[in-house]
This record gives structure tokens, C-alpha cells and sequence, in this order.
């Protein structure tokens, strides 16, 4: 049966009728429009951003958005400092990437090396799971929850903060990071493993020197993911973040993200004002900072190859 | 030839089309704040009449005088009175600027049901949102931080609040806490025993302590009567008295349907039984 299966491709495979035929060129031509469509849409997104971004420098320096501390986007003139907006993102974004990441990956390891076959199976549908809470409803457990134990067992001024936010963004991120982590740990082919055990090594030598050096490239795409979705998240900051223009000098300090800043003020902004412009350049900020991350991760992910 | 005749046609056309939209369009312009009551007004009075084209933005108090001057809006929103040089610009353009009094804004500091302090003073509320007062203790209170929580800046509340307390040179302090909305200003104030925040009288809930501001507290008899100092009066401009549609709509606005959309909406009405 297998034969003739065979039998019966192969010669399709070669016929010139078929491939590269008008029906192949139909279909390859709808893949290329399709995908094009999609380039089109993501050049035309960033064309709008530039143009509605680029003119507050018209009304604002560029030392002035990136070194001035002072966001007051409604004065006349408005004073436009992003300053503690970028360290707010850059704050939030760091410390539940130092929060999350460790417990993603110790996660992953235990699901893909550790758990037995049941338990296993279980882990991967609560990753999964756990990974499709809305942020919103996150935000709501950080407000009505999170930020009032926070005051009353720390004696915290406000519960709104760096640090609340920084662990709802952690737990946002963690079941992202530890399913790609995962993935990448599972694919480590057997006979390496096995090889390993030959050797003589043991479980947790094996799983350090043999099995994390191999997936490491799919565990750090994993974890640059998790990152971006950390600094790209908006709900979770505009809801527990505090809100308030400063740079962070303690966990407890609230800060004011540059996404929850665009998502709060853009609402009433009066179209073409200094404000408007300058609220499209923080969402072009936020672009070059996932443009950052991606290029590293692309490095990361050749050096891996490499090795 | 033909082509050009086509394009000129087509040119008229456009041109007579736009006239005759113009003619029946109604312009509403100005203040943030009114917006919101503004806007629900013009739908409602849209329904009504289906005729009417009515189109809304908010563009601020100041710009809005600006439209009326130079006739791009009828109606003119403003969460003050007009100014001398505002009036100067309308007469310079033969335009002639009538105020309406449509509703009253009231803003009501509040605090965690908790807290004990019963009253602040105009001058205590700006101390403590400028950061120079930072503990409770300065003002009556407990020995405790003051957490200040503000509204985002481009919402008519913190303008408000800018204006009516803070006043033009000195601005909230950077600590302070912002949130996107009515609804999360008072969770947040709720969950809070050191926080003070504000919102306008209409959303403010059972879950906080309204302060009184001066030995007085907001009500809606006392923002009338002019004895609550966090008060205003927010008005609609027009050119001259009203006529045809700008007349119908405002007498709407001022009827008890019109003055229902204003309480709705958090700001007080203009008449309306004792509370």
C-alpha cells in the first residue's frame, strides 16, 4: 500500500502541468498579496506614527523630551519631559523581567525534565491557561487586592507602585516565557540525553551542561518575548502603576509608563496639538524599544545557531 | 471641452452642496469640561429634531471663542466667563457674544471614610497637591504620608482642579498619583486610608469621605447659592441672541430634560429640589 501511495506522488511531483501551473500560480500569487498586504499595513502603521510623531520636535527639543523630568503636556507652553516615562517603562519592565524570567525558565525545566508524565501534562495546560487571563482582570486583582495588602502589611504610603506592578507584569509574562521555554527544552533531541547518561552524568548534570546549552537560543527568544510583552503592556501599568511623572528611586515609588501615559491622555487630547505629537512620539519610543530587543534576540538566536 | 464642463459641474455642485450643508449644520465648540453634557445634549436634541446636523468637538474654552469670532461654530462652551480681550476679538468681527449659564461644576475633595480630617481650606488643598505639605499631621490629621492622587491631565477634572486650586504658576507635584478615571479615582481612594483625591460632585461615591472645603460642604444648594468655593458656572456662548436651531437647542439644554443630561453627567443643575 505504501508502495503504491508513493508511486502515485511521485510522478505528480514532476509533472509540469501541475507545478508552476495556473493553479500554483494562483496560489502563490494569493501567499505573496496576503503577505504583502500585511508589510504594507505594518510600513503604513509606522508611516503614521512618523507623521503624527515627528512634528513636536517643531514645538519641543529633543533634549528636552529625553532629559527634562518635568510632563506637563497641558501648560502653555507645554512642557513636555518624558524622561520619567521612559524610566517608569524601562523600570517596570526590568525589575519583572528580574522577577519573572529565573521563574520561567526553573518552570520549564521542572515541566520538561522533572514532572512525571501526568503532573506534566497538567503543567502544560495551566502555562497555557494562565496565559490567556486578561490583563484587565490582572490589573483588577492588583487594585482591589495586590496594592491594599501591600499597605497594610508593609506599611506602604500607596500599594499602587513600581513593585505591584512589576509582579502582575511577572506573572503576565511567566506563563509566555516558561511554555516557549518549555517547547525549546523538549526538543533537545533523545540521543544527546542518552549520550550524556552513558557518560556517566547525572539528572541535574545532564539537564546543566547538556540540555540547557542546547535549547539556550529558543529559551532566550522565549525570554526576549516575555520581555516585549512586559514593556508593551498597557492595562496592568494604567491600573496598578501609580501613575504618578517621576523617576523611581525605590520599588514602593509609583511610576507612569509610557503606554499607560499614551492610553490615559490620548483619549482627550485636542487633534495636532504639541501634546497629540508628543503622545505619538512616546508610542515611536516604545517602536525603537521593541526594535532594540528584537535585533538582540535575532543576534542571540544566530549565536546559538553557531554553537 | 467636455471633460471641463464635467469637472466645473461636478466643482458647482460640491460648492452648492456645502452651502447648503453649512446652512443647516450647527457648530459646537469649546470648553472640555462642557463636553461631556454637551455632547449627550446635541444627541438627544438630534433625535428630536432629525433635521438638525449638529457637530461637537472641544477644543477648549479659549478656542472656542476663537470659532465664534471668526463664525465657525454657533455655539461657543465655556467652563468661565468671557474675557475683556475675548470680547474685544468677537466685536472686532461685528460678532456680538451672549452667555448662557447651563450648569454648575462642583469639585468635591475627598478623602478614605476613615480619615479624620472634616475640613481643608483652599490654601491647605494647594499646599498639600504642590507638595509642601506632606503629612496629615500639618493639617489636622494622623501622623501619616499624604498619598496625593490627581486625575490624567488632559481630563476637564484636572483642569478644574488646576485652575479653581492651584492657580496659574504653581503646578501638582510630580508625585502625585494619576488615574484615567472617575470610576478608579474613587477605588483607588477607597483602598487607600492616606489618600486624598477629587472628582466632580456627581461621581463622587458612598465608599469616600467628601471634605468640606472652607467649613462648607458641597451640595448641590450650596454650589447654587455661590457659598461652596469649589463651584463655577459653565456656559454656552452665541452670537447675539439665538435664533432658529442654536434658540431651540439651548432651550432644551435649559428645560428640566436638558438640566437631567447635566446631573446625569456628574455636574450639578441649575434648578432642581433642595439636595
Amino acid at each position: 500500500m505504501k508502495v503504491t501511495n508513493m508511486l502515485k506522488i511521485a510522478p505528480r511531483r514532476t509533472d509540469s502541468k501541475n507545478f508552476g501551473g495556473t493553479k500554483d500560480k494562483i496560489m502563490s500569487l494569493s501567499v505573496f498579496s496576503v503577505s504583502m498586504a500585511g508589510i504594507i499595513l505594518m510600513v503604513f502603521i509606522l508611516g503614521f506614527l512618523m507623521t503624527n510623531g515627528l512634528p513636536v520636535l517643531g514645538e519641543s527639543s529633543l533634549s528636552e523630551i529625553f532629559f527634562s523630568s518635568d510632563w506637563y503636556p497641558t501648560e502653555e507652553p507645554p512642557a513636555l519631559g518624558m524622561l520619567p516615562l521612559i524610566a517608569g517603562t524601562l523600570a517596570a519592565t526590568l525589575f519583572s523581567s528580574v522577577l519573572a524570567l529565573p521563574v520561567s525558565v526553573a518552570l520549564a525545566v521542572f515541566t520538561a525534565e522533572v514532572a512525571p508524565k501526568g503532573l506534566r501534562s497538567f503543567m502544560k495546560v495551566l502555562m497555557e491557561l494562565l496565559g490567556f487571563v486578561p490583563s484587565i482582570v490582572l490589573g483588577f486583582l492588583g487594585m482591589m487586592v495586590l496594592a491594599p495588602w501591600m499597605q497594610d502589611k508593609f506599611e506602604m504610603a500607596s500599594g499602587l507602585n513600581l513593585l505591584n506592578a512589576s509582579l502582575l507584569l511577572g506573572f503576565l509574562i511567566i506563563p509566555v516565557v516558561a511554555s516557549l521555554a518549555e517547547e525549546a527544552l523538549s526538543s533537545v533531541p533523545r540521543d544527546l540525553r542518552d549520550a550524556s547518561y552513558a557518560l556517566g552524568a547525572t539528572r541535574w548534570e545532564t539537564i546543566r551542561k547538556v540540555v540547557i546549552p542546547y535549547a539556550r537560543p529558543g529559551i532566550t527568544a522565549g525570554a526576549l518575548l516575555g520581555v516585549m510583552r512586559a514593556l508593551g503592556e498597557t492595562m496592568v501599568v494604567l491600573m496598578v502603576a501609580g501613575g504618578a511623572a517621576i523617576i523611581p528611586l525605590a520599588l514602593t515609588d509609583p511610576v507612569r509608563p509610557l503606554t499607560s501615559t499614551i492610553a490615559a491622555e490620548m483619549g482627550e487630547t485636542p487633534v495636532g496639538s504639541a501634546h497629540y505629537h508628543a503622545l505619538f512620539f512616546a508610542g515611536l519610543i516604545l517602536l525603537v524599544i521593541t526594535l532594540g530587543i528584537n535585533i538582540l534576540s535575532l543576534y542571540f538566536e544566530k549565536r546559538g545557531g553557531r554553537a | 471641452m467636455k471633460k471641463l464642463v464635467m469637472i466645473l459641474t461636478m466643482v458647482l455642485a460640491m460648492v452648492s452642496a456645502q452651502a447648503v450643508f453649512a446652512a443647516d449644520a450647527l457648530v459646537m465648540d469649546g470648553s472640555t469640561t462642557v463636553l461631556p453634557f454637551g455632547q449627550a445634549a446635541a444627541e438627544q436634541f438630534m433625535k428630536q429634531n432629525p433635521k438638525v446636523k449638529f457637530s461637537v468637538s472641544g477644543t477648549g474654552t479659549g478656542n472656542g471663542f476663537k470659532a465664534l469670532a471668526d463664525g465657525s461654530a454657533q455655539i461657543a462652551n465655556a467652563s468661565r466667563f468671557i474675557k475683556d480681550s475675548e470680547i474685544k476679538t468677537c466685536m472686532a468681527k461685528n460678532v456680538y457674544p451672549v452667555p448662557f449659564a447651563v450648569a454648575l461644576d462642583c469639585i468635591v475633595p475627598v478623602v478614605h471614610p476613615s480619615n479624620p480630617v472634616r475640613s481643608l481650606s483652599k490654601d491647605q488643598l494647594k499646599d498639600i497637591y504642590s507638595g509642601k505639605v506632606k503629612n496629615w499631621k500639618e493639617v489636622g490629621g494622623p501622623d501619616a504620608a499624604i498619598v496625593v492622587i490627581g486625575r490624567d491631565t488632559s481630563s476637564g477634572t484636572y483642569g478644574t482642579w488646576q485652575e479653581m486650586i492651584m492657580g496659574k504658576d504653581v503646578r501638582v507635584t510630580p508625585r502625585a498619583q494619576v488615574t484615567a478615571s472617575s470610576g478608579a479615582m474613587m477605588a483607588a481612594i477607597a483602598k487607600n486610608k492616606n489618600a486624598i483625591g477629587y472628582e466632580g460632585m456627581g461621581y463622587v461615591s458612598k465608599s469616600v469621605k467628601a471634605v468640606q472645603v472652607g467649613g462648607v460642604a458641597a451640595s448641590a444648594s450650596s454650589a447654587r447659592s455661590g457659598k461652596y468655593p469649589l463651584a463655577r458656572y459653565l456656559y454656552m456662548f452665541t452670537n447675539g441672541w439665538p435664533k432658529g436651531d442654536a434658540l431651540d437647542f439651548l432651550n432644551y439644554m435649559l428645560s428640566p430634560a436638558g438640566q437631567k443630561i447635566v446631573a446625569k453627567t456628574g455636574f450639578v443643575p441649575l434648578h432642581g429640589e433642595g439636595k
